[in-house]
């Protein structure tokens, strides 16, 4: 069984770069995904991006409508994911709009920091 | 901006930037090396004289400029992304790898990846050349491009106006706050965080394709006549009429027109902004009061804007594509080609509304729709269309319905409704120039006119 475990944070931003706050949490989460790693548990960890570096794709109708920011719908609840890498945003757009997700609620575009090039 | 050098400088902001910001791909970093250029060159040209190619001058300095910022965050961006690995190198998991050099990353400016191959790339070439090789060429799809990278629709509308602004048209944050009336300091905010959007996802500088072509265009229309009804109505502003904001916004849509000539609808913007500015001087009194269509002095419209006007709509429409600014702006040709407002065709302005509906399903159309089938038939019809409006929620708080429907009522000698529809008007607290046209309406009906 796989489990997907969802980060929260309080905070949109991470703290800013050479700050203490920034270094211990580098530190703390360091820590916790090598334990996981050694022990064969995980798969694929990452931070994501501010939330304000979010786009929300919806289909309806046809035609695809792109907003800036988080869905702000509260019927609406997170019920997958997926991982792509595209050159650009204009291109995870596409893909985003292809998924049957995007015209029954809304796929969420929320860019993933630093992950380490695929081997 | 002043001097003839500042404007021949000034002419060229939009397509320096928009080169410059394709050969590094990072838009603040050009519009930084671009504004440098820009004061540069004014130190150096009245002594030096100014170069044949002013644009290719600008671009070729502001490019070093950028690669040189752009070279700088990546080498300190590569040197912590080294020190982490090093820290991590003991634990090996992938995990702990990425979390480090995500921690690197945003240490050095979540971009510094993407800038330092392009800033790789182009800074080999500024070395090999003078800087105008033939990569570093203005290409006439750029100012495009920049266009299209301000006008993305993943940004916040208010951020796309204010981003158009700075970027394409050169305006300091100062300046784009004075004309938005908020303080300089929330400008700048909603500047960098858009900024920050385009680096962090990484939208791109590029051209749409075909299929999302009329989609994107139309955002890129919507910002321009956003950014002129800003100018036009000022419904945050005391002034009617901040002149600048429009006459931006008509050379932004006679550039997008001009690079886009199989666009109708990009002309068709370019035309409704000359026929509407046309009667700028005659839109507000010695006061500062809102003067109405009919009541404007039609000897105070340009007529040389007019005729431009409808020159683009007439090449425009001989396209045979017609969409909803080509007929807005068939619209204001039948108000300006009208020796009085008695002569105007108001059955031909009742049916290119109908058009428009089908263009543009609003309420708000439809309203107007209603106005002019007022003006053809007589009060009675269009207040039928209006009462039909009047419980529209996306108009409730919209206070030209009212002002429109008491027009109508006054006309009908159905002065109590009249009344009751001006002080519900007042109530949705209208621009000021609406509401001192209000105020003397009321005292016209001689009810107690101070409704406020």
């Amino acid at each position: 069984m796989k489990y997907m475990l969802l980060l929260n944070r309080t905070a949109d931003a991470l703290p800013a770069p050479g700050t203490p706050e920034l270094d211990r949490i580098i530190q703390e989460y360091g820590a916790a995904v090598e334990a996981m790693g050694r022990a064969g548990v995980l798969i694929d960890c990452a931070p994501l991006a501010a939330l304000s570096s979010t786009t929300t794709v919806r289909v309806r109708d046809g035609e695809t409508i792109v907003t800036d920011g988080p869905s702000a719908e509260i019927k609406e609840q997170l019920g997958g994911y997926s991982i792509i890498e595209c050159a650009d945003l204009d291109e995870a757009l596409k893909w985003a709009a292809t998924i049957p997700a995007a015209r029954d609620a809304s796929v969420e575009i929320r860019p993933i920091v630093g992950m380490p090039a695929p081997a | 901006m002043t001097g003839p050098l500042d404007q021949l400088i000034h002419q060229q902001w939009w397509a320096a930037v928009a080169t410059v910001c394709r050969l590094t791909g990072d838009l603040d970093a050009a519009e930084d090396a671009v504004q440098d250029a820009c004061v540069a060159a004014l130190e150096r040209w009245p002594a030096a004289g100014v170069p044949d190619n002013v644009l290719g001058w600008l671009i070729g300095v502001a490019r070093h400029k950028a690669v040189d910022r752009l070279r700088r965050e990546a080498n300190r961006g590569a040197k912590e992304a080294a020190a982490m690995r090093e820290i991590s190198d003991s634990g090996t998991g992938a995990g702990a790898r990425a979390w480090a050099e995500a921690g690197a990353e945003v240490r050095a400016g979540t971009w510094a990846g993407a800038g330092a191959e392009a800033g790789a790339g182009a800074g080999a070439e500024a070395e090999a050349g003078a800087g105008a090789g033939e990569d570093g060429s203005p290409r006439a799809t750029d100012r495009l491009g920049l266009m299209f990278l301000c006008c993305h629709p993943a940004l916040d509308v208010s951020a796309r106006v204010a981003l158009t602004l700075r970027s394409v048209c050169g305006l300091s944050t100062a300046e784009i706050a004075a004309a938005f009336l908020v303080p300089d300091e929330t400008m700048a905010k909603r500047l960098v965080r858009a900024k920050a959007k385009i680096r962090e996802a990484r939208i791109p500088f590029r051209i749409p394709g075909e299929a999302e072509l009329p989609e994107r265009l139309g955002a890129v229309l919507r910002v321009i006549y956003l950014l002129f009804t800003e100018g036009h109505m000022a419904s945050r502003g005391e002034a009617l009429i901040r002149g600048e904001l429009c006459d931006r916004a008509i050379a932004l849509a006679r550039g997008v027109a001009e690079l886009l000539p199989g666009e109708p609808e990009a002309a068709g913007l370019l035309a409704l902004l000359l026929l509407t500015d046309a009667r700028r001087a005659a839109r507000t009194d010695d006061l500062g009061d809102l003067v109405l269509l009919e009541d404007q002095d039609r000897g105070r419209w340009d007529p040389d804007m007019i005729a431009e006007g409808e020159a683009v709509l007439e090449a425009a429409l001989g396209q045979g594509r017609p969409g909803r600014y080509q007929l807005h702006a068939a619209i204001a040709a039948c108000h300006s080609t009208a020796a009085s407002a008695d002569g105007t065709d108001w059955r031909q302005i009742a049916l290119l509304y109908a058009e428009l509906v089908r263009h543009e399903p609003t309420p708000v159309v439809e309203a107007n729709r209603g106005v002019a089938v007022a003006m053809a038939e007589g009060p009675a019809a269009g207040l039928v269309i209006l009462d039909a409006l009047a419980h529209h929620p996306q108009l409730r708080r919209w206070a030209q319905l009212y002002i429109a429907r008491a027009e109508l009522l006054r006309r009908l000698g159905r002065d109590d409704e009249a009344t009751d529809a001006y002080r519900s008007a007042l109530e949705l607290e209208p621009a000021p120039a609406s509401r001192s046209f209000i105020a003397r309406r009321l005292r016209e009906l001689g009810g107690n006119g101070s409704a406020n």
